[in-house]
């Protein structure tokens, strides 16, 4: 299999920013988010690479912890909106009847209503006590349907095919079929449906974070804009502060989408379809 | 599926979409683990340095929870929700505010918001899709490998970035716009129309530039498939203008799906316009969810999300309804 320009370019960026942000921390022993650690305000310079903000911290360092903070909630989560998406999707696909209309009802229901205002309030409901564990948990409630929507169409498609039959009356179990007939030709599409996920993820973070509603001391791609603006950074002029996150968001968020639209492009060329 | 089916089912799905909504803003609050009445309490008694005494408090927890709508059991709370917001539209009154209703504020924001996201909506559609048809039709030219570039880069990037950007851009660096949405209140006169105009400029451009990406790739995509089909090849045989194989052949199949999937994507879109509205301070339903968090305001907080689900469903259920004047296959059927 031969990777396509898109793929390469995303891979490149999503292994400097993983490496960078899991490496980086085991050469620095000084909490990022503790102010005045260093002189404020300090300029770009060998020792601070992005300079200091008005808190006294260093902003390259803030940065590197939040770009990993944010990939290990992407992660995390996804890891699990994946798993329910696979698991209703190509059950309610393949089952059908009323399991699949009642599976629909709920992944459209839960794709039409607004997210974010819901996740506001339960933002402000646990407020105070909030961890990202529970923040995480909240996220996952919302973060499933549109995947289990693909697979469960993509499971209907293939149901239709030939060799679902030859192996119904081979006498295959339904969870067999669903596992080792249909499971196989969704995959390529779920590790695409894996890395969207991630970047839903780590926007809706940092979204709520921006408004200060996720739990803001922790440093995350949101959070490290929060303390910026709270700070007045563009009315002080402390410009770095707020690009140098901005950049960092644009160029993940590049990486990911190009490593899921060109990987989804390998395999829709090795399948002969989109 | 005949029209009056395909009708009646949008319609039932419309209904569902509600009921779970409101279903989830009723039970979501209750389940958590931190009650409003009591957080409300200890902050009236911290205003009031710890002097009420038992009495007062009993009286002022129970007409807190009247207020709420918290009397009775899970079910009669239940049901009298469903009665109070479905027949009477009615929230119950603001706590910060005592006692204007919160339909009152709904009603003033709601405007706004429409307003905002309509204009900015129907723009970024009608122009994304063009570019995207352009892209998808004529995709061997280095024009159209420049307009795909700029859809991949503006797919990923998140509202909320934008917005900053945008403000940094024009309101420090280069100050022509305003920071935050001043509009004076008054008649309707050509200055007030102005300024509106001028203070909407940089949110519209933001829900803008998010929705080109979007629209972009998936015209791009669907425009150059169709291009490849039998009829298109049949049309250029019999030396129809390119023009007409453009507009009439390939973007009058092409825009159907995306129709379908403006309609499941506007409850995304309403989160940006959200946001939008909070960064930019621009009075609509995001800047008053924002202002009934940082008062503790409850009911006028339930009351703008029950509102946005509302607005929402709606939304995508006139797009539901517009699809079959597109599609004579669901007309004629």
């Amino acid at each position: 299999m031969k990777m396509n320009f898109r793929l390469k370019i995303g891979l490149a960026i999503l292994v400097i920013f993983t490496m960078g942000s899991f490496l980086l921390p085991l050469f620095n022993d000084v909490d990022p988010s503790q102010q005045g650690t260093y002189f404020k305000n300090l300029p770009i310079s060998s020792d601070h690479l992005l300079g200091t903000n008005t808190q006294g911290q260093d902003i390259f360092w803030y940065l590197v912890y939040s770009v990993r903070n944010s990939l290990i909630l992407g992660v995390g989560v996804s890891i699990f909106t994946t798993l329910i998406s696979a698991f209703l999707g190509l059950s309610a696909g393949y089952i059908g009847g009323w399991y699949d209309r009642f599976v629909m009802v709920l992944t459209d229901s839960v794709i039409s209503i607004p997210s974010f205002p819901i996740l506001i309030v339960l933002g402000t409901l646990v407020r105070g006590n909030t961890n990202f564990f529970i923040l995480g948990l909240i996220l996952v409630i919302f973060g499933w349907a549109w995947g289990a929507r693909t697979v469960r169409s993509m499971a209907l498609s293939i149901r239709e095919n030939e060799f679902i039959n030859t192996s119904r009356f081979s006498g295959s179990s339904n969870l067999e079929i669903i596992f080792q007939e249909i499971f196989p030709y969704t995959f390529a599409y779920m590790v695409v449906g894996f890395i969207n996920s991630i970047l839903f993820v780590i926007n809706t973070e940092a979204a709520l974070a921006v408004i200060g509603l996720s739990k803001v001391e922790v440093p995350t791609l949101g959070s490290i804009l929060f303390w910026a603006l709270n700070y007045n950074a563009m009315f002080i002029g402390q410009y770095m502060w707020i690009v140098a996150p901005v950049v960092a968001t644009v160029i993940l968020f590049l990486g990911l989408f190009l490593t899921s639209t060109g990987y989804n492009q390998m395999f829709s060329t090795r399948r002969g379809h989109a | 599926m005949g029209l009056i089916q395909y009708i009646s089912s949008r319609v039932g799905a419309y209904l569902i979409v509600l009921f779970v909504g409101i279903t989830i803003t009723f039970f979501l609050p209750r389940l958590m683990p931190s009650d409003p009445i009591e957080g409300y309490i200890a902050q009236m008694q911290n205003q009031a340095g710890q002097s009420m005494n038992p009495e007062t408090i009993r009286e002022l927890r129970a007409s807190l929870r009247k207020l709420y709508g918290l009397e009775g059991t899970l079910i009669e709370q239940y049901v009298d929700y469903l009665e109070r917001i479905i027949l009477r539209f009615d929230f119950g009154p603001s706590l910060a505010s005592y006692p204007r209703p919160v339909s009152e504020f709904i009603f003033n924001s709601l405007p706004w918001t429409l307003g905002l996201l309509g204009t900015s909506l129907v723009i970024s559609w009608v122009i994304g899709n063009l570019i995207g048809l352009v892209a998808g039709f004529y995709h061997n030219s280095r024009w159209a490998t420049f307009l795909e570039t700029l859809g991949v880069i503006l797919y990923p990037i998140p509202y909320y970035i934008l917005a900053l950007v945008l403000i940094l851009l024009f309101a420090y660096i280069w100050p022509i716009f305003p920071l935050s949405t001043t509009i004076m209140p008054g008649d309707f006169s050509w200055e007030k129309i102005n300024s509106i105009i001028y203070n909407s400029f940089l949110p519209a451009l933001t829900l803008v530039l998010a929705g080109f990406g979007w629209n972009i790739l998936g015209m791009k995509a669907l425009s150059f498939a169709n291009k490849e089909e039998g009829y298109v090849t049949f049309a250029r045989l019999k030396g129809t203008p390119s023009r007409t194989i453009m507009f009439g052949y390939v973007f009058r199949n092409s825009i159907l799906p995306q129709i379908t999937a403006l309609a499941l994507s506007i409850g995304g879109i309403f989160n940006g316009a959200l946001l939008t509205e909070i960064l930019f301070s621009y009075p609509g339903l995001g800047l008053l969810m924002r202002t009934a968090i940082g008062s503790g305001d409850f009911n006028l907080l339930y009351g703008t999300i029950i509102m946005s689900i509302v607005s929402v469903a709606t939304a995508a259920l006139i797009i539901d309804l517009i699809y079959p004047l597109l599609d004579p296959r669901i007309r004629y059927r």
